[in-house]
């Protein structure tokens, strides 16, 4: 009894295969092998690159790498559908399409990313030396030069902002968290949301008018640039460190009220230390977002080739600015100033990708460990 | 303004004690938050004062005008505003939503959090390295397949008239706006999508769905609020966004639907980044006033496209 039973288990189990010509499993019939969507998109690929051989042999010129992507994507798709409609029927072959689609997709979103930072990395080496960063551009006209002034100003200008934002972006969120209720905190959520849509040259133009206001028409200072960029920048720090404020357990304060905390000692000694590390974070990507900013300090802190130190008078070049004029005026000899211009935002990429990594790596280090 | 009731029995709600340091915290607190407000009304006030002048001096005084009305200088500008951002929504959100899925739905779980830092890395350029990209790399390389659309697919408006030999047409700035918005609306929708309740997922598949009819019955229904006020955040991002437009686009001022002719219209954002640096006097003031009408348009899209997140407040991860 127990080896009849036991025979056709290990004949159910046995990996050999049955034999050709035989059904192999009943659940895999009229659908396609893993494989088969793989092998049509090789059959694309190789279709298309012949396709554009070809017309490269009749007509000269270079590969048209562009075209034959696009070509093998649309190929792939129509294939993919009709061959999916044959065996399997139509609504999988509607879920294989939209597959490829939604990779695609993807794929699609790749493509500026990779060009751009192939172009920059490429065009912005050329000048990326350290004469760059040693000198202004201070009676340079040709060749030569460097952005010292400018990284000088980018430093200075979100140096202030920073300044003005963190206090008041912290304050608010903890005013947000802690104490606000009622009406007063729903307009302030509101709000600042709607500011962190407001167009970036606008807060310019504000920072303009409200310093044009002060000292007269034409002005053009560091701090102007500098308030811009806050009202950029705090509503990205209050949306950030409320989140991380939101994140500290409640158990935390209570347990800080029944020892008799005041209130403001438990955020400051029990609240604020655990969010740290998200609130650095916040304020790092924060920082990555408006040093990259070039509209509003074009029109509130203008451009120069000097090397200007003092946010109070005169104006005063960043980064990004310096990219932008260096683009929209070339001089006589243009391709030194796309050189510097290329060098200057391959700077500028260095800059923020840093800031951006740096914000991880503390939120990865430093964040309090859950599930304690 | 005590009752005597309490008054009677004080001990029954003792009053928390109210240290001078937590005043001047609260009190700190509060007035940041005040600031904010503020900051805003600032903002419209001073944009508002500054832009009396341009619409009520006569326009032959603003050199800048030379005679025009004031709202037929505007009149272009918004209409190129619009236009591109309206062309950007249009290539942007597809994609974007078809990376949501993909990250959310498609790809392997262990990769998808990698493929969506890829993707954020879009957000991390600076408008002004996009600038320089799009009119450098991507206007010249578009440029020959813009002649052969004129030329085969000439008799659809959009594609009428003759190609412009540059490239930098208004197509080629939608183009770099859409890939400037794409993280953000990607961003929003994947949170989106991550939200969709698992039972009704896993009861689509029950039933025998394939994965895109359990995406078109349970995912889609569930985020379209979320999809749509992802798309308009987005819309609000490319009106107001400024670098990229100014330095691709070589703009006349004209008033067309053409998108691959030399002609075409500027956007506010780009016309004020071009003629700030030189401007003086009352021009000045009619570039702010310009400021000014963008910033309503911003204001009024940010404004519908919060007010419906937060009509749907389980999407949380959408705001």
């Amino acid at each position: 009894m127990a080896q009849t039973t036991a025979a056709p288990a290990v004949r159910l189990s046995s990996p050999t295969p049955p034999p050709r010509g035989q059904m192999s499993n009943v659940y895999a019939s009229g659908r396609l092998g893993r494989w088969v969507p793989w092998a049509i998109l090789g059959v694309s690929l190789i279709i298309s690159l012949a396709v554009f051989a070809l017309f490269q042999a009749a007509s000269g010129g270079d590969f048209n790498v562009a075209g034959a992507i696009v070509l093998t994507g649309v190929l792939n798709g129509i294939l993919i559908y009709v061959t999916a409609l044959l065996v399997e029927g139509i609504r999988k072959a509607k879920d294989r399409l939209v597959t490829t689609l939604v990779s695609s997709a993807f794929i699609i979103a790749l493509a500026p990313l990779i060009s751009l930072f192939i172009t920059v990395l490429s065009r912005g080496t050329e000048r990326f030396d350290l004469q760059l960063f040693s000198e202004s551009m201070r009676n340079v006209v040709g060749q030569g030069g460097g952005v010292l002034h400018a990284i000088v100003g980018t430093l200075i200008m979100t140096g202030i902002a920073t300044v003005i934002s963190v206090p008041v972006g912290l304050l608010t969120s903890i005013y947000l968290v802690e104490y606000g209720r009622g009406a007063l905190a729903r307009a302030i959520t509101f709000f600042v949301d709607v500011m962190t849509g407001i167009p970036s040259i606008v807060a310019g133009l504000f920072a303009y008018a409200l310093f044009s206001l002060v000292f007269g028409p034409g002005v053009r200072l560091g701090v102007a640039g500098a308030v811009a960029l806050s009202v950029l920048m705090i509503p990205v720090v209050v949306r950030s460190s409320e989140e991380m404020l939101r994140l500290v357990p409640n158990e935390l304060r209570e347990a800080a009220f029944a020892l008799g905390v005041p209130k403001w000692l438990t955020i400051l000694k029990v609240v604020l230390p655990t969010s740290l590390a998200g609130i650095t974070t916040g304020v790092m990507l924060a920082i990555a977002r408006v040093i990259g900013e070039t509209a509003p300090l074009l029109v509130a802190a203008g451009f120069t080739q000097n090397m200007n130190y003092n946010p109070f008078e005169g104006r005063m070049q960043s980064l990004p600015v310096f990219v932008y004029s260096s683009y929209v005026s070339q001089g006589t000899d243009a391709q030194a100033y796309l050189d510097r211009a290329w060098a200057a935002a391959l700077a500028l990429i260095l800059i923020v990708m840093a800031l951006n990594l740096i914000a991880r790596i503390v939120a990865r280090l430093f964040s309090p460990k859950l599930g304690r | 303004m005590s009752t005597p009731a309490v008054a009677q029995a004080p001990n029954a709600h003792p009053k928390p004690v109210q240290r001078l340091a937590d005043r001047v915290f609260s009190g700190a607190a509060l007035t940041a938050g005040s600031l904010i407000l503020a900051t805003l009304a600032a903002v419209a006030a001073f944009l508002v004062m500054q832009s009396i002048p341009a619409v009520t001096t006569d326009p032959n005084d603003i050199s800048i005008l030379s005679g025009q009305n004031f709202w037929s200088y505007v009149w272009p500008l918004v209409f190129g505003t619009v236009w591109s951002a309206a062309i950007a929504l249009v290539m942007a959100v597809p994609v974007a939503i078809g990376i949501a899925l993909f990250i959310s739905h498609y790809a392997p779980r262990r990769l998808a959090q990698g493929l969506g830092y890829v993707i954020d890395l879009l957000a991390a350029v600076p408008s002004v390295v996009f600038g320089l990209w799009g009119a450098n790399t991507l206007a010249p390389a578009v440029q020959p397949f813009y002649s052969w659309l004129t030329e085969n697919l000439g008799w659809f408006p959009l594609f009428s008239g003759q190609a412009s030999g540059t490239g930098r047409t208004i197509l080629t700035a939608s183009v770099v706006l859409a890939v400037m918005i794409l993280p953000i609306i990607t961003a929003l929708c994947r949170e989106i999508f991550l939200q969709t309740p698992v039972l009704h997922e896993e009861a689509a598949l029950a039933l025998g769905a394939t994965r895109w009819e359990m995406i078109r019955i349970a995912v889609l229904p569930f985020g379209r609020a979320g999809i749509i006020s992802a798309a308009m955040l987005g819309l609000g991002r490319a009106l107001g966004e400024t670098m990229a437009v100014a330095m691709v686009l070589s703009s006349s001022g004209a008033i067309t639907v053409a998108l691959l002719t030399s002609s075409n219209p500027s956007t506010i954002a780009a016309n004020i980044a071009l003629s700030f640096p030189e401007a003086y006097g009352l021009n000045v003031n009619l570039l702010i006033a310009t400021g000014l009408m963008l910033f309503a348009i911003t204001l009024v899209i940010n404004a519908l496209a919060r007010y419906i997140i937060s009509r749907r407040k389980e999407f949380s991860g959408a705001n």
